[in-house]
């Protein structure tokens, strides 16, 4: 695929990380914000390349991961009314709630499917007008645009049979919540190129200011993520914290205007909380006013449910880069992903599942 | 002799969503003027209970649909059970149920795998596969000529293999309780006594030293299935690589006993097939990801959806794993298989890291590959 | 949350007022929401999420970064390992 493959190649990556070996007078503690970025580090053997040069610390950027275990118990909830076509993104399924997932609601009749883009679940909605159909819309900034016109499309085209389960969460609070964590040990970030797709980078600078550390816009594949890790090294050598675009090809200052215009027209900020970490203010968006008819949480009226965490889990702690999955007592034992116990082992970006399957609980030198 | 009224319920191909429909089936409608009874038939050419009761519906369905498709004498005598003589050696036997939707698939239908997959069972302990039976769970309301469609594919698949569908069975389930048409065949095959490999295939069998072989392109079976599954569906020219694959077995079976196992890696694809060898043979394998022969059009369908080819289901595909001195022999005999173009050598066993399989990555780094629970599901993270 | 893809546009069209256009990701063709996008034309490339066209991929750069990472690879071979 042109603009993909390109950014595998072997030789360029291997340079890349000779480059990074070599400028790096120091392990530095570099934080990839974006689960997708996590993923691609473990699946390409990155961080091996790297071999200790710097350290590679897994950040909360898992939508999955982070959305709070109440919401996940409220969509076990909604998706088990009889009648209701509960469409989800494929990540959802198996995360956790107190008791059950989505998986297991589907094996007890519930009609849960899973669709590719917030139209598909739009277009089911037209097609089944007898049925209440309900999207989880979860997601970072990348995904927002997506879900906002779902809901703009379905008051314009009056298909009331529409709802969506909203739980948006915002990048730049989560890195001001990381850094003023007294345990923080970030020296820099890696921010998560799609975001600022959409976004730009023009948040970041305030963030540069106060917290004095470089943050480096990157990209997904191989060559992006070295090219991430390279810069944010040179700026950390050289003592000077700044934002540096490091995936120009798809990211500029503003971002995507058109987007932007229309997220302020159906959400607005709201407090977020994030599973494993609290409540952080003004990390999320909502559905405004406008739109309140659609939001489902309305619709469905659902009571606050009393939500309960695994005492032994302890994803909080690794979404905020302060515990390497593998140092979790719980890890591989009572925690695997067939049974996990928190949101971090369920998702395939979340750092423990990360870790769980690309086996970094087998000593990875007696691979050659 | 009455007049068959028009149908008021007419009943498309299977096949006419895909492109070159006339290839894949002669079979749009089967003509019930020659059934005798029931006159609603006519009008209502749709499974009903009845057709599993044994009675004369049933008999309708095997006269008309299942012996002129799977034509054989041991079917045709239609005794309760089928009596065989089979030649000397080693019995293989092999059962498999299929559930796949949508039935019908760029490629081939249920019929297609229920038929290669027991076949390729069978194959894979190195015996010839002889005689299957089908057994049909059948939904009340699925349209007959879908079901014809279907044997008609049976049919013509086990010709192709060599093998004969020789016993078999249908029910009917009510409405809503099964999607349209599951499929069980089992099958039997011998090791022949005299032949070289006796029994001594198998996924236990894998050695340190050892080449792993993988007959051709991963991936293309499961990708063809997503791209007609609602909700995911994509434009794409992939097709299921259904096959039957005791051809090219039985030419490899010369390389007995230094050929040590061969595997079909179906659900769960290759991943899960070589983490079970490595397991069972007590074993590390490490394979290199830029060998793998993978089709383009399967690895953007991955990227799209964020999957990874190595863990999507196969239909027409072997994994050999065989001492190293006879490894490209081994290769230069699958080339000339009409199912092993694209093989390659893709990986060695080792003795380290005992029942992992690992990998060489795209760009160099090394990862290890799981088991995955459960099956794949598209992402957006 | 970031899983995105480049695309080439393939075909533009409208579907219940929306701008949508038919992507080509290396042969496998999907339909993208192009809403976002209002100047994006048929034959140029565009990054995808969840069936939205997100932004374009400025071509230029690409095949700067590109260039620059071979340049990199160059001296790095020049000049063996640096301390």
């Amino acid at each position: 695929m042109k603009y993909l493959d390109e950014f595998r190649d072997e030789e360029l990556a291997q340079h890349l990380a000779r480059e990074i070996r070599q400028i790096a007078t120091r392990p530095w503690a570099i934080m990839e914000v974006c689960g997708g970025q996590t993923h691609s580090i473990v699946r390409n053997g990155l961080d091996q390349l790297l071999d200790g040069a710097v350290e590679m610390i897994h950040g909360p950027g898992c939508p999955v991961c982070v959305t709070p275990l109440e919401l996940i118990d409220k969509a076990l909830h909604i998706a088990s009314i009889p009648g209701v076509i509960f469409c989800s993104f494929g990540d959802m399924l198996r995360v956790p709630g107190s008791h059950m997932d989505l998986f297991r609601v589907k094996a007890q009749g519930a009609d849960v499917r899973v669709v590719y883009s917030p139209l598909d679940a739009l277009r089911i909605a037209r097609e089944s007008p007898g049925r209440e159909v309900v999207f989880f819309g979860i997601g970072f900034e990348t995904t927002a645009p997506a879900n906002a016109m779902a809901v703009h499309q379905a008051k314009l085209q009056e298909i009331t049979n529409f709802s969506m389960l909203v739980s948006h969460v915002l990048v730049p609070p989560a890195i001001a919540a990381i850094m003023k964590s007294p345990t923080c040990r970030v020296q820099a970030f890696l921010a998560a190129g799609h975001v600022c797709s959409v976004m730009g980078y023009w948040q970041y600078s305030p963030l540069v200011e106060k917290y004095k550390v470089p943050i480096v816009i990157t990209g997904f594949e191989p060559l992006d993520l070295l090219e991430g890790i390279r810069r944010a090294v040179v700026l950390l050598e050289a003592g000077t914290p700044q934002v540096n675009n490091a995936y120009e090809r798809a990211v500029s200052f503003e971002g995507n205007k058109s987007a932007q215009k229309l997220l302020s027209e159906v959400f607005e900020v709201a407090d977020r909380s994030w599973r494993g970490i609290g409540k952080i203010p003004l990390s999320g968006w909502r559905l405004r006013d406008a739109y309140r008819e659609f939001d489902a949480e309305s619709r469905f009226k659902v009571s606050t449910i009393t939500a309960e965490e695994s005492p032994l889990c302890r994803s909080g702690e690794v979404l905020q880069g302060n515990l390497k999955p593998n140092e979790c007592p719980g890890f591989a034992k009572e925690c695997t992903p067939r049974h996990p116990l928190g949101a971090t082992m369920v998702s395939s970006e979340g750092a423990c599942a990360a870790y769980f399957n690309y086996g970094r609980f087998v000593p990875v030198e007696s691979i050659q | 002799m009455l007049v068959p009224r028009i149908s008021t319920m007419a009943v498309s191909s299977p096949w006419s969503q895909f492109s070159e429909p006339e290839q894949m089936s002669s079979v749009a409608q089967p003509d019930f003027s020659q059934w005798s009874c029931p006159l609603p038939l006519r009008d209502y050419p749709l499974i009903v209970m009845g057709h599993g009761g044994g009675g004369r519906l049933t008999s309708e369905l095997i006269e008309h649909i299942f012996v002129p498709s799977f034509r054989n004498a041991a079917l045709e005598v239609m005794a309760d059970s089928s009596v065989l003589t089979l030649p000397a050696g080693r019995l293989a036997f092999s059962t498999d149920s299929y559930v796949v939707q949508p039935l019908f698939f760029p490629g081939g239908c249920i019929g297609d795998l229920a038929v290669n997959g027991t076949v390729n069972d069978i194959s894979m302990s190195g015996a010839k596969p002889l005689y299957l039976s089908a057994g049909f769970i059948l939904e009340e309301g699925f349209p007959i000529a879908h079901l014809a469609a279907i044997a008609e594919r049976m049919g013509a698949a086990a010709r192709a293999a060599g093998v004969a569908i020789v016993t078999g069975d249908t029910k009917v389930v009510e409405k809503g309780h099964g999607d349209g048409c599951y499929i069980n065949t089992s099958g039997v095959g011998v090791i022949s006594m005299a032949g070289p490999c006796n029994g001594s295939i198998a996924p236990s069998q894998a050695r340190p030293g050892d080449v792993v072989i993988l007959s051709g392109t991963i991936g293309d079976h499961g990708m063809a299935i997503l791209s007609v599954r609602e909700g995911l569906e994509f434009e794409t020219i992939l097709r299921s690589d259904t096959a039957p694959l005791n051809g090219m077995v039985e030419s490899l079976l010369r390389f007995a006993p230094h050929l040590h196992v061969l595997r079909d890696p179906t659900r769960g694809g290759l991943a899960s097939s070589l983490n079970e060898i490595a397991g069972q043979s007590k074993v590390g394998i490490l394979i290199d990801e830029r060998k793998l022969p993978i089709l383009p059009d399967v690895q953007s369908a991955c990227d799209l959806l964020g999957m990874d080819p190595i863990y999507v289901a196969n239909e027409g595909k072997l994994v050999a794993i065989v001492e190293p001195g006879c490894a490209d022999d081994m290769l230069r005999v699958m080339h000339e298989s009409p199912y092993g173009r694209d093989a390659a050598i893709i990986g060695t066993v080792t003795a380290q890291h005992a029942g992992i399989l690992a990998a060489k990555t795209a760009i160099g780094g090394t990862r290890v590959i799981p088991l995955q629970i459960g099956e794949q599901i598209p992402r957006i993270c | 949350m970031c899983l995105a893809i480049p695309g080439q546009v393939r075909a533009i069209y409208d579907s219940f007022g929306m701008r949508m256009g038919r992507v080509s990701f290396g042969g496998i063709v999907k339909d993208v929401c192009l809403a976002y996008l209002p100047e994006i034309a048929v034959g140029d490339y565009t990054i995808v999420h969840v069936g939205f066209a997100i932004t374009q991929v400025d071509e230029e750069s690409a095949r700067k970064t590109l260039e620059n990472f071979r340049e990199m690879g160059l001296l790095d071979e020049e000049f063996g390992e640096v301390v």
